[in-house]
């Protein structure tokens, strides 16, 4: 039996908001415990939330960058439960009316496409954060809690997609690009190890070709893109094997443990949450006119998926255009093709060597020296000749490394092109003598003795040959 | 000039600006009563005799260097216990928040300290405002001051005896389903709910959100709206605050009643009222007319069902209001084994009957499958309340209706019996369900002599027509307020 | 007729630790109370909106504006417990 995984994910994004989303305590993160505290945030008897203006502008703004409809009318609700770094013991959120609903994103897997609709986006209260003390630290086994109301009441943008990934690598692209497009409209510092973006999934089987959904497992605990991948595919190989076996995969909240590469069950709930939903008695409703919608959209930054089609449409390829603009680099590229670069070879150099010296030395573009400009000169020389495409790497690495503008490295490096032909004749002509086996399987038509002799060629110019050049007269005088 | 306790707000006014008295001794006048009457009235819980003698002191500072912030300064008030005062004990009537030491004042308290009032004290009241009679106060009853084994009506029942019998010349109240104004009709003073949203609710223990109201409680119709300027007007910090300017509430106290449509709401001013206070009614009524007013018979048929609505509304929004009392962070703990028993234990504790009966209440009319057939259809009767109010306006200028069904009754005669209390209710909930301000005047007493309380209503943002109403009526009934050697004989 | 309800249930959600006396008494008063309340199911309400705030304002809203903390001394000062800067409960069954 084939079995289809049908996935949602609910993200939750904290916005970068300077006061909190109902009080004007400073929502920074890293303050020493219980600092950024008031009567509001903190639950003090008589205290009033109210709402912070800009966290609404914010939260219309990932609305209509995820493509939905933005509501004329919305409301806040009381979702009520006891958890002790809940302040009041009840959440403002919104229920039924949420800001934003309808929308959705495409993701890009391997070149295949997909919609994946995006059922809301509402706004909500960040909770306190709690410390399990004693025991191995883990909840279970805790002697006590400590608490800390800092995070509590930080404004929240909840995200939930339609069940519509198909896909470990799909849900991981999803929660990338939705990422991207949040950290692109400047609102959140999405940074997952501080817990700015944080992401729940949820996951049934069914069997191929079948419509109704299976039973629903939730998956928590996922603290990076790489592990939510690796728990989906932990998720779906063990409810396989559960249906195989002719049992039922249990309806559950599973906690993923990255160390040991298991979801474990959680500890069931004697009854499911009744959260008692009632409209915010402490709030008026929102009325967002379509005045106030424009100018949000008016205000949008090119969101990635245009930016991508965008490089496209300049010649650069699919996969590099998204290479690009995830890493950062699309305003060093846009410069370098402005001053006369030509965008595909800036563009490989940039996912190419440049990416691998970044990451090797970490930091980023910015931090520097190479510009634009400079790419944009190496990119002409190498057009013109004057620098071989194989020497270019290492004139890129010495630009990156201070060593001054592409020209004067290529020729502090001695990389500039061999223009001179007879002296390239020469030199395959002696490689060619020097490696008379290798000639004569050449001369035979074996063209794959000739990727040796141009490595021989190669070595012996220092690089500096037109490989172009050297291929032709290889065939041509062996 | 009579006792310095029986000065009305105004007339006190006029005698420490004359330099016939200091603020200083209006203060000891008021701890003097308070000393002679309150072991048996019982008032007050917290008596703040050094931060109210700061005040006074600077109130007479300020006076005698000619900064005159306005007619409450120099005057002693009681605000009632479930209005936040920074460093001063607030417990809301309960053992849940026995010591607890708010960090803030309400904004309430900020302007009446603004205004230069001396704060006395802390008034009495049903735990978390959940009452008629200050009986489920955790901390012992306020007993009325007319007669000692009565209630003084609550759940401000403090404040409205502090007021009467002389221990405060004027008070701050809430009123959440007639909590200012039932206990002001049974102790014989004049208690006020205001337009919702004109008074900030920031700093008010929340009961029921959508109804709160933060009110004066006064001698008379004058000094409460002397406390009502000072207190209403936009708070940033309350979203529900109403945004647009605070009408001229005085500017048509004087103008008598000729023309003035009234109408008598039919549905709460029959059956269920007891008849000397339909008696006191009918005569108020007979007033009116003969001082020109138009007194018309209206019916608002969903009043008979405001009680149920308001008995599902209220307990909802206080199941979610009172959770945050869990014994984490503030107030009073009971230890448990894992948090989860430790708030059950603390709650358990801390709240007394009534307050757990209607948190029990509330959050079954919310609870899954529940919801629509409770809450949800509440709501629902509150805007058919709302649009009995709305046409019968378009015939009236005010609606009227005894305060109270009854004059106050015996401690313990209704305790046993939840529904029988709520009953106290039936006429004041209405306005609260609509947002619309209703006063309670003082307009005779029973045989036994008991106060009798006739309330005033009118439309949204109306406290004009109100006070002016309110106080023809007050002229008309010639009610002769107590006088504090009275009190405690 | 009183109305029956789950009391214990409730009492959970409520996170109110009754006993069985308590849940006893409260659950039959709750079942008059209620009768009383569920009156409201007499009037016709289709097409009545619910009223959730009896004002018609809309778009109350704050600035971005930080505005300072309390003291962390002075409210854990009324803390029932706490520890380095932190309010201290016992540990939690449900995660």
């Amino acid at each position: 039996m084939s079995y289809e995984a049908v996935i949602g994910i609910e993200t939750h994004v904290e916005l970068k908001t300077r006061s909190k989303m109902f009080c004007g305590c400073s929502a920074e993160f890293g303050a020493e415990p219980n600092t950024h505290i008031c009567p509001v945030c903190l639950g003090l008897p008589g205290s009033l939330p109210v709402p912070n203006e800009q966290a609404i502008d914010w939260i219309i703004a990932i609305g209509l960058a995820l493509n939905s409809t933005i509501a004329h009318r919305s409301v806040f609700h009381r979702k009520n439960y006891f958890y002790a770094d809940m302040p009041k013991n009840y959440q403002i959120s919104q229920f039924d009316i949420p800001i934003c609903s309808n929308g959705h994103l495409v993701v890009d897997v391997d070149g295949q496409e997909a919609r994946i609709g995006v059922t809301r986006v509402h706004m909500e209260e960040d909770t306190g954060k709690s410390t399990h003390m004693g025991g191995d630290g883990r909840i279970q086994s805790a002697d006590y809690t400590l608490l800390d109301f800092n995070r509590a009441g930080v404004p929240l943008v909840e995200i939930v997609s339609e069940p519509d990934l198909r896909s470990p690598a799909q849900a991981r692209a999803y929660v990338q690009e939705l990422r991207e497009i949040v950290a692109t409209l400047d609102v959140s510092d999405v940074k997952l190890e501080e817990g700015s973006m944080r992401f729940d999934a949820n996951i049934s089987l069914r069997p191929e070709g079948t419509d109704a959904l299976g039973v629903k497992v939730e998956v928590k605990n996922m603290n990076s893109f790489r592990s939510l991948e690796r728990a989906l595919s932990f998720e779906i190989d063990r409810q396989r094997r559960v249906l195989n076996q002719g049992g039922q995969v249990e309806q559950e909240t599973r906690h993923w443990d990255e160390a040991a590469g298991v979801t474990h069950s959680m500890r069931s709930k004697e009854e499911s949450s009744d959260y008692r939903y009632f409209t915010e008695p402490d709030l008026v409703p929102i009325e967002i006119s379509s005045e106030w919608r424009d100018r949000i959209h008016a205000g949008l930054p090119e969101l990635p998926a245009q930016r991508r089609s965008r490089y496209v449409a300049m010649g650069v390829d699919s996969v590099t255009a998204a290479t690009i603009v995830g890493g950062g680099l699309g305003e060093v590229l846009e410069a370098a093709v402005s001053a006369g670069g030509s965008a595909r070879t800036v563009s490989n150099w940039l996912v190419g060597e440049v990416t691998a010296y970044l990451r090797r030395e970490g930091g980023s573009i910015e931090e520097t020296p190479l510009t634009g400009e400079a790419l944009a000169e190496l990119s002409t020389l190498v057009e013109s000749g004057d620098v071989s495409s194989s020497a270019a790497r290492p004139v890129l690495e010495g630009v990156l490394n201070g060593e001054g503008a592409p020209k004067e490295v290529a020729i502090a490096r001695d990389l500039l092109a061999m223009k001179d032909t007879g002296a390239l004749e020469a030199i395959v002509d002696e490689i060619l003598a020097d490696h008379p086996d290798e000639a004569a399987r050449l001369k035979d038509g074996d063209m794959k003795v000739l990727g040796y002799l141009m490595g021989l060629v190669m070595r012996a110019t220092g690089g500096r040959a037109d490989p172009k050049l050297a291929n032709e007269m290889l065939r041509a005088r062996v | 000039m009579g006792a310095l306790t029986d000065l009305t707000i105004r007339a006190a006014g006029d005698a420490l600006r004359a330099g016939q008295v200091t603020a200083v001794d209006l203060l000891d006048a008021v701890l003097g009563q308070a000393s002679r009457t309150e072991a048996e009235l019982h008032s007050y819980l917290t008596i703040d005799r050094e931060g109210a003698r700061a005040a006074a002191e600077r109130a007479d500072a300020a006076f005698s260097r000619g900064d005159d912030r306005g007619p409450l300064q120099g005057i002693p008030m009681a605000v009632k216990d479930n209005m936040v005062t920074d460093g001063v004990e607030t417990t809301a009537g309960s053992q849940v928040l026995s010591g607890y030491l708010p960090p803030y004042d309400a904004t309430a308290v900020v302007r009446l300290r603004a205004a230069g009032a001396v704060i006395v004290g802390k008034a009495n009241l049903d735990e978390f405002a959940m009452g008629s009679s200050t009986e489920n106060s955790s901390y012992g009853p306020t007993r009325n001051p007319w007669n000692t084994d009565r209630v003084p009506g609550g759940s401000s029942g403090g404040s409205a005896a502090s007021v009467a019998s002389g221990s405060a010349l004027g008070a701050l109240g809430s009123d959440t389903g007639g909590s200012i104004r039932q206990p002001a009709s049974l102790c014989g003073v004049v208690g006020m709910k205001p337009t919702y949203g004109l008074v900030s609710r920031y700093g008010l223990i929340a009961f029921a959100s959508s109804l709160d109201q933060i009110g004066p409680i006064a001698r008379t119709v004058d000094d409460a709206v002397t406390i009502l300027e000072t207190i209403a007007g936009h708070d940033p910090l309350d979203a529900t605050s109403y945004r647009g300017a605070v009408p001229a509430l005085r500017s048509d106290i004087d103008h008598g009643v000729k023309g003035v449509r009234v109408g008598v709401v039919k549905e709460l001013s029959g059956d269920g009222i007891d008849d000397e206070v339909l008696a006191a009614f009918e005569r108020t009524l007979d007033g009116l007319r003969g001082a020109g007013a138009d007194v018309i018979d209206v019916s608002l048929p969903s009043t008979s069902y405001a009680l149920s609505c308001y008995y599902l509304i209220a307990p909802a929004e206080c199941s979610a209001n009172l959770a945050r009392f869990d014994g984490v962070r503030y107030g009073n703990r009971v230890d448990g084994g894992t948090v989860e028993e430790m708030m059950g234990r603390t709650r358990r504790a801390g709240f007394g009957p009534e307050v757990t009966r209607r948190v029990l209440l509330g959050t079954y009319a919310l609870s899954a499958g529940y919801y629509d057939a409770f809450y949800g259809q509440a709501q629902r009767v509150r805007t058919l309340v709302s649009r009995d109010f709305a046409s019968a306006y378009e015939k009236v200028d005010v609606l009227v209706s005894p305060t109270s069904p009854t004059t106050a009754f015996e401690l313990g005669a209704r305790t046993q019996d939840p529904l029988s209390m709520y009953m106290s209710d039936i006429c004041t909930i209405p306005s609260n369900l609509s947002g619309e301000p209703s006063i309670s005047v003082p307009v005779g007493l029973d045989g036994e002599g008991l106060p009798i309380g006739f309330q005033v209503m009118a439309p949204a943002l109306g406290e004009q027509m109100l006070f002016r109403v309110a106080s023809e009526i007050e002229h008309l009934a010639g009610f002769e307020l107590l006088r504090s050697e009275k009190v405690g004989s | 007729m009183p109305i029956d309800i789950d009391i214990a249930y409730v009492a959970r959600l409520a996170r109110i630790d009754l006993n069985g006396e308590e849940l006893a008494r409260f659950g039959s008063q709750l079942g008059v109370i209620l009768e009383h309340a569920a009156r409201v199911q007499d009037l016709p309400t289709e097409n009545v909106p619910p009223t959730a705030h009896p004002l018609s304002m809309v778009n109350s809203f704050r600035p971005d504006d930080v505005r300072p903390s309390l003291d962390r001394p002075v409210v854990l000062e009324q803390a029932p417990e706490s520890e380095d800067g932190y309010f201290r409960v016992p540990p939690a069954l449900e995660t």
